[in-house]
């Protein structure tokens, strides 16, 4: 096995670990844009894991085949933006702290799944190992590509759609009318509500995005990584999202960018096991190392500056 | 009606109970969904809660280490900080009194005192260090506690695993007899429950909460920094010393929390695949317990018994025991969302206060 080869595996495990990441984190990006913080990403990840293999499975059951995954995908979006609603009733209609109910999302969503996969398969804890998933697809030509063209252009289809989504987000974002009211509902909702743009609603949507998204996070995890359902499908991974966010001062190719960084923490374990040298390193170490990464860049890297003016508040007309 | 509507604006305990009846009621929606009979399930966590001396001693042990993290979370809160790490800083306590218990071989008059501080210590200095991010480098205290949390799971992991480990199994030698703080003679009262000293320091602990907050010139800045940082501040106040001072004292109870599971409950540390998430139900407790230590008595015996009974509805109706953290959620959902409470309960209390006029119309 060469150098190349081997970054090329890097590349590629990256790829899938950072897609998740990716997803999830453009969802934190929309709510925290509009002005909620969302802690509950996790807990929509986890959604979005679950229905993704629970429709999956029906889905082969009921006959199909390459194309149950993309059920299962469409589930983990809706399921993901079904939970995510009750934190937008709670927190913009109701003007409930948004911390406390992104760590409600997290333990009611976590619950649920389980005791809903518990209830669905007889007691069992995880869903069936699902027999279609999404398979790594080559692009022709360019997956031909000397050296590190393997690694980059063969990836699953939910990397493809990510790196759409990315642009897309970025365009909404900066070269529309929507992205502009959305913005400026984050960092100045009454002036937004003085000039017209209803702050309820963008919030609503804000939030509804980042559930659809962060569902479609845990969806690649279970249709890619883990090919079922259970406790520990989703490990932290909303919460290393959160951190992309900040890390990429709340911009979509800096959010991207960033889970890209954290994508690769989270691979080197698994690639580093291909070496004879990491045999010499404890375990541990390499669980550790997306989590503590994450720490040290945030310590390290990130201004204060760039978070949206009004993330946190709800927003009360009667004091503006 | 008016003394009604009084106890209902105060809002102290007419919220949170409703929010326990909605909660509750949440879980039995769930149950007929999932199709198990909701009645049954409730009666059997009743039954197992209440059953024998054993049931009621083991309720109390499990009842314990939520009125530590309840109380290392309600610190937090009146300090204006949000320490959802209190997960990984029972984790480091537990594993401080661990490396203690096994190695030290001391009279029983140093050796669990000194177990007991050094996981004081481990789980307050943990703590500390999501302080100094935020103090320092202006880390969100919620981020890095999260990840201070994992951190925290596979270190100890490493070190129970590495260095405290009985061969061949995946558990630390046992902790020294010297060391335990179990209590013999209340455990063989009680069908050799599990029962423990640390019960007693968790009550000690709520008259601390109290005390430090409440009674002392350094509590009074705690709670100045919590209610307002900016005017502390500008009183002359230290705010990023109080987060770190604060985050350290919340750390330390929960730290606590972990050293009685260890000394007084196990006396052995195993490899855990995932934390047992105490550190989230004292985020549960604390809020609502409304941050006082009443309070948080009251949620850590809510939710502790819900969480030991719910053994006896898996048993006794074959619900599986997850129903209980849907319960636990929705009781925190509706508590967080009083708003939202109160917008159920505004059709009752408009229907009443109308049929008050009606009545009162009738009579004329």
């Amino acid at each position: 096995m060469n150098a190349l080869d081997t970054i090329g595996q890097l590349i590629s495990i990256t790829l899938v670990f950072s897609t998740a990441l990716i997803f999830t984190g453009l969802g934190g990006l929309f709510s925290e844009r509009s002005g909620v913080v969302n802690i509950g990403l996790e807990g929509l990840m986890i959604a979005g894991a679950f229905g993704a293999a629970v429709f999956t499975d029906q889905a082969i059951q009921g006959g199909m085949k390459h194309g149950a995954p993309w059920v299962g995908l469409l589930a983990g979006l809706v399921l993901g933006l079904v939970v995510s609603l009750l934190h937008a009733v709670a927190t913009i209609t109701f003007k409930a702290d948004q911390t406390i109910v992104g760590v409600v999302i997290n333990i009611l969503a976590a619950g649920l799944a389980i005791y809903l996969t518990k209830s669905l398969y007889e007691g069992s804890g995880q869903t069936p190992t699902l027999e279609y998933v999404f398979n790594p697809v080559a692009i022709p030509g360019l997956s031909d590509i000397p050296l590190l063209g393997k690694g980059i252009f063969t990836a699953y289809p939910t990397t493809y759609i990510v790196i759409g989504i990315v642009i897309l987000s970025y365009i909404l974002l900066y070269r529309t009318t929507f992205g502009l009211r959305l913005r400026a509902v984050g960092e100045h909702p009454s002036s937004a509500d003085t000039v017209g743009i209803s702050v309820t609603k963008y919030r609503y949507i804000g939030v509804m995005l980042s559930g659809a998204l962060a569902g479609l996070g845990g969806a690649t995890i279970a249709l890619t990584t883990t090919s079922n359902f259970a406790h520990n499908t989703i490990s932290g991974q909303g919460f290393i999202a959160i951190a992309a966010v900040i890390f990429g001062k709340w911009n979509p190719l800096g959010v991207a960018g960033a889970a890209i960084f954290f994508g690769m923490a989270q691979a080197l374990r698994n690639w580093a096991q291909l070496f004879e040298w990491s045999h010499h390193i404890p375990n541990e170490f390499f669980y550790m190392l997306p989590y503590l990464l994450t720490l040290l860049v945030l310590a390290g890297a990130v201004g204060r500056s760039s978070a949206p003016g009004a993330l946190g508040e709800p927003y009360d007309p009667a004091k503006r | 009606m008016n003394t009604m509507r009084k106890i209902f604006d105060k809002s102290s305990f007419l919220v949170p109970l409703v929010a326990i009846i909605l909660g509750l009621l949440c879980g039995a929606l769930a149950m007929l969904a999932g199709g198990y009979d909701p009645w049954l399930a409730y009666s059997s966590l009743l039954q197992k809660l209440f059953g024998s001396p054993y049931d009621i001693g083991e309720a109390i042990r499990a009842i314990t280490p939520l009125i530590f993290t309840g109380i290392a979370v309600a610190f937090a809160f009146r300090t204006g900080l949000f320490n959802i790490g209190a997960d990984g800083q029972f984790l480091m306590g537990m594993t401080g009194a661990t490396i203690v218990g096994v190695t030290l071989d001391l009279p029983w008059y140093l050796h669990a005192p000194l177990a007991i501080i050094v996981g004081g210590l481990f789980g307050g200095l943990w703590a500390a260090l999501s302080g100094y991010l935020k103090a320092a480098r202006g880390v969100n205290e919620v981020i890095s506690s999260i990840m201070l949390n994992w951190i925290a799971l596979f270190l100890s992991n490493y070190i129970v695993g590495t260095y405290l480990v009985m061969e061949g199994q995946q558990k630390s030698k046992p902790i020294h007899e010297s060391a335990l703080v179990s209590i013999k003679w209340l455990s063989e009262s009680m069908g050799n429950a599990r029962m423990h000293w640390g019960t007693l320091f968790a009550i000690i602990g709520l008259i601390v909460f109290y005390v430090v907050l409440w009674r002392t010139k350094k509590g009074y800045e705690l709670r100045a920094v919590g209610l307002n940082p900016n005017a502390a501040l500008y009183a002359g106040m230290n705010v990023n010393r109080t987060i770190i001072t604060s985050m350290f004292i919340s750390g330390v109870f929960a730290g606590l929390g972990g050293v009685f599971e260890i000394l007084g409950v196990f006396g052995y540390q195993t490899v855990m695949a995932a934390s047992w998430g105490y550190g989230f139900d004292g985020i549960a407790v604390a809020l609502l317990g409304g941050n006082t230590p009443i309070g948080v008595f009251l949620g850590a015996v809510l939710f502790g018994g819900l969480s030991y009974g719910s053994a006896g509805m898996s048993f006794g109706a074959n619900v599986p025991p997850e129903i209980v953290r849907i319960v636990i959620g929705s009781i925190i959902f509706f508590v967080a969302s009083h708003g939202l409470v109160k917008f159920f309960l505004k059709p009752f209390m408009i229907r009443r206060s109308n049929k008050g006029k009606s009545e009162g119309g009738g009579a004329r």
